[in-house]
């Protein structure tokens, strides 16, 4: 059993240091300037260390973290931070997972690339606070004044009796010391880092996962368990309308065979309506499955299929719809300009497929509910399951595992309450359910589907005058409200109405799209879509005007200076204060002039050899990358490099950052050269990976160069990383087509554009 | 059924036609090689039958009597599987980590009949492992840098 499995009742009953069931002082209700970060989520933030970190008499530290791990390397993270303000001896830091617990440890959504974001400095204070009280139970136990002891390395010094005592020995008596309130800490001076920000520091999991011991939810084992596997609707709303199971019922292994009832309305995070069979293994409930005979209502979108839905999608971006932002006069512009330029881009629906697919555990004992889930949302995982089975949500448990990639599908735990939903049927009986790879593409939350359509005029000198970007794609509140038909705040400022482009005309419309299908967070969002038109379409520009791509894009973005979220009407801002995130366009700048500076920008190369650029700003982080591909005689496209230039502000954890902009440029590789799911009478059209294909190894980018711009200072507001390596990839990626072969590609994925 | 894995002789309550993944994971509580497509597309499940990287998705039970099995549990046991384990925590390889089983004892499976693999041999043997995070530029750089801790070794 690996650390995040320990039930943290058992592990601190374990423990005889620093033992740390919160008494927990209320959140003063924000009636005064708003907040943000973790003090602006809707539980707030404790600088508690009695909630994140223990130590045990042997010394050995071991940090709670509260965010879910997907990859992004925040289970170390995390630890890195509260272990330098602490000074501990990293060799003696251990982690363990927080269960599903918002009111205890403040928001718990593994999502937005804001983990570190908002938890840098919280957890600092956090360090120096269980630092503080260390350094004061060592005073107390010499009668010496507190400041004339400190921390060095897990020990309490006294210089002037060289008496010394481990931080083991102290945690005890610190335990008791009241949590010094936050105006009081003092936090280390950076130049005094000693983890924060610096090299050659291993994942603590990493030893776990190459011995295949890392427990993923699809791992969790418990006494007595079964094995669940479901057959849901096919078509998105639809429904049983009758089912024989007897077949299936009479094979050896089968232990039951239940119907999960679907929700009208919304689809939420609530489970689909579908037939589980339960029985002895994975493989034989898999075998039940397929005898089952079952008759499906398909509902209000058995009709829908993505070819015709992409006609309509056009249609509606052929029209004016909901103008979102508006500067100048667009259209007078637009009619004087000595050319116009116009083009329409298209990128499909995308599964998220995890490697791990959608699978939880769960058990209820004395009308308790524990749930073990790969879980980007353990609250919303308790509050859906409690919810589910009629609990009250203290009655329930969410232990949050590793997940096996998230990109944001395991945000959504629909799988989890199937899980507990089955276990009560079995009476409280373990059940784990397991999503097959076709389950998982048939019934994702997809990445929305998207017609871009955008328009510009330029002046004789070819200086762009007018701009107008039209945005059609179904949003993802479709699946919290009935038959919303435009793209929510939170889309827009993904880089459709926060483009910070020097046009004295522009214009960005939102026309009405209705969805057919469960839309989700796929990583970066809305800012694929976005990014993927406008950075093509300024490529198309700098051709039309005979100029180079980067000194057009540079134009475009003009002057440094920072711009305030509210004048590009973006109210959402990634829910962070635009004081201290306006828009910095001479950060945008400087990735962009890096990147290129790196990648030989300018470089003559053979003919069939091209570089692209894009950049883009989202999750208040800067990115430009450039990629280098070659297209063959015969289509065959092949990518010998790609550098990719990133400024976050601080980087905390730096092999983390350069390890999630590799992931992205490959991931964003993966959906413009194979991402699509496509629907017909109301069914998802891929099955596994041989039709749903993503990069492999031999096809992924052989070299790729990241280039990290150093933060201004310490003091700098830290930027997302997870989400925003990814959407400038598709369109350097297809601009470099362009540049190797002329051939713009204005849909996505690129599959067979390319053959001759 | 008896089976040999990882040395050991193990009773596997199992109906024949189970393939491996499922009777490791189901039966034996043996998770470390993980379930990702079910059709052998994918790699996350390779285990070595024999010292050959084998899918244990589409892998009967019924097919393996008397053959010697090696997991991502066990592989640590070999040169080269102990070589690839340092050569991944030296080089940081994973992100999620689920795919990583997987892939180590691909590699492991290629480091054991060519010592040196050059780029062409590592995309050979690795290209049926998908890694959804894309670490593949440090899985191939951990391939190396394993190799080169062996031929200084030997």
């Amino acid at each position: 059993m690996s650390a995040q499995m320990i039930d943290r009742r058992e592990f601190l009953a374990g423990l005889s240091g620093l033992v740390l069931v919160a008494s927990v002082s209320r959140i003063a209700k924000a009636a005064e300037a708003p907040k943000y970060g973790a003090d602006g989520m809707e539980h707030g933030w404790r600088d508690d260390p009695l909630l994140f970190v223990a130590i045990g008499e042997d010394g050995i530290v071991t940090v709670v973290v509260h965010r879910s791990e997907m990859g992004q390397g925040i289970r170390t993270g995390l630890p890195i931070v509260v272990a330098d303000e602490l000074d501990a001896d990293w060799s003696k830091v251990r982690v363990t997972q927080a269960p599903g617990d918002e009111e205890k440890f403040g928001n718990q959504d593994t999502d937005g690339s804001r983990s570190m974001r908002h938890h840098f400095d919280p957890m600092r204070r956090v360090g120096a606070a269980a630092r503080t009280m260390l350094e004061a139970a060592a005073a107390a136990t010499w009668n010496v004044p507190v400041n004339s002891v400190r921390a060095v390395n897990h020990e309490v010094v006294h210089e002037q009796s060289g008496r010394r005592l481990g931080y083991g020995a102290l945690a005890h008596a610190a335990a008791k010391l009241p949590v010094p309130p936050r105006e009081s800490l003092r936090l280390k001076n950076p130049a005094q880092f000693r983890y924060i920000g610096k090299e050659n520091i291993p994942l603590l999991d990493v030893d776990d996962i190459s011995h295949g011991r890392a427990q993923y939810g699809i791992d969790t084992r418990l006494d007595g368990m079964l094995y669940a596997v479901v057959a849901r609707s096919p078509v998105f709303g639809g429904k049983v309308a009758k089912f024989d199971a007897a077949t299936a019922q009479a094979m050896p292994g089968v232990v039951k065979v239940v119907e999960i009832p679907g929700t009208p309305g919304p689809a939420l995070f609530s489970p689909l309506n579908g037939i589980a069979v339960i029985a002895e293994d994975t493989w034989i409930a898999m075998q039940a499955r397929q005898a089952l005979q079952i008759e499906w209502n398909d509902g209000p979108h058995g009709t829908y299929d993505s070819v015709a839905y992409r006609a309509e999608l056009e249609q509606a971006a052929r029209k004016p719809g909901l103008v979102l932002r508006e500067v100048g006069d667009v259209d007078a512009t637009m009619a004087k300009a000595a050319r116009k330029v116009e083009a329409e881009y298209y990128l499909p629906h995308l599964a998220h497929a995890t490697m791990e697919p959608p699978s939880a555990a769960a058990r209820i004992v004395d009308g308790r509910c524990e749930v073990w889930a790969p879980t980007q949302a353990p609250q919303a995982t308790r509050e859906n399951v409690a919810k589910r089975l009629g609990l009250p949500l203290e009655k329930v448990t969410v232990h949050v595992t590793l997940l096996g990639g998230g990109f944001g599908r395991k945000s959504k735990p629909d799988f989890a309450t199937e899980a507990a939903f089955l276990s009560q049927q079995m009476g409280g009986r373990p059940v784990k359910v397991v999503w097959t790879r076709e389950d998982d593409l048939h019934h994702d939350y997809y990445h929305t589907v998207s017609v871009e359509r955008l328009q510009a005029g330029l002046d004789a000198q070819g200086k762009t005058t007018a701009w107008l970007h039209r945005s059609v794609a179904p949003t993802i509140v479709s699946i919290f409200a009935p038959d919303p038909q435009h793209e929510a705040p939170f889309e827009q400022g993904l880089g459709l109405i926060n483009v910070p482009f020097n046009v004295p005309n522009l214009r960005i419309e939102n026309p009405a799209a209705v969805a057919h299908t469960r839309i989700g967070w796929f990583r970066s969002v809305s800012n694929v879509p976005h990014a993927f038109a406008v950075q093509c379409f300024v490529s198309e520009l700098a051709a039309a005007a005979g100029r180079d791509h980067r000194d057009f894009l540079l134009d475009l973005i003009g002057p440094p200076r920072r711009i305030d979220p509210a004048a590009l009407k973006d109210s959402w801002n990634h829910g962070e204060s635009p004081m201290r995130y306006p828009v910095d366009t001479g950060r945008l700048r400087r990735v962009i002039e890096t990147v290129t500076r790196e990648a030989g920008w300018g470089r003559k190369l053979p003919r069939g050899q091209g570089l692209g650029l894009a950049a883009h700003y989202s999750f208040v982080s800067y990115t430009a990358a450039v990629v280098a591909i070659e297209v063959g005689a015969d289509g065959k496209l092949t990518i010998p490099r790609v550098d990719i230039a990133f400024d976050c502000g601080p980087q905390i954890y730096p092999d983390r950052i350069r390890s999630q902009l590799e992931g992205a440029v490959i991931m964003g590789v993966s959906l413009a050269t194979y991402g699509e799911i496509t629907f017909k009478n109301g069914r998802a059209q891929q099955d596994n990976f041989n039709t749903y294909q993503v990069t492999r190894m031999a096809e992924a980018p052989r070299e790729i160069r990241v280039h990290l711009l150093p933060a201004a200072d310490w003091s700098q507001p830290l930027g997302g990383v997870g989400e925003p390596g990814l959407p400038p990839i598709a369109p350097a990626l297809c601009n470099a087509i362009f540049a190797a072969t002329g051939k713009r590609i204005r849909q996505l994925p690129i599959a067979e554009q390319l053959a001759t | 059924m008896e089976l040999t894995i990882n040395g050991a002789k193990m009773n596997v309550a199992a109906a024949d036609d189970t393939p491996l993944l499922w009777a490791l994971r189901d039966r034996l509580g043996m998770t470390g090689t993980k379930f990702g497509c079910g059709m052998a597309l994918c790699g996350a499940c390779t285990v070595h039958v024999d010292g050959v990287a084998t899918r244990a998705c589409i892998t009967p039970i019924a097919a393996l009597a008397g053959k010697k099995i090696v997991t991502i549990e066990g592989i640590g046991a070999t040169p080269q599987g102990k070589a690839l384990q340092t050569a991944w925590s030296t080089v940081n390889v994973p992100q999620c980590g689920y795919c990583q089983s997987g892939q180590i004892m691909a590699a492991a499976a290629l480091l054991a009949k060519n010592a040196k693999p050059n780029d062409a041999d590592i995309d050979t043997a690795m290209t049926g492992n998908i890694c959804r995070c894309g670490t593949y530029p440090r899985i191939r750089a951990a391939i190396k840098q394993a190799a080169a801790g062996l031929e200084n070794k030997a």
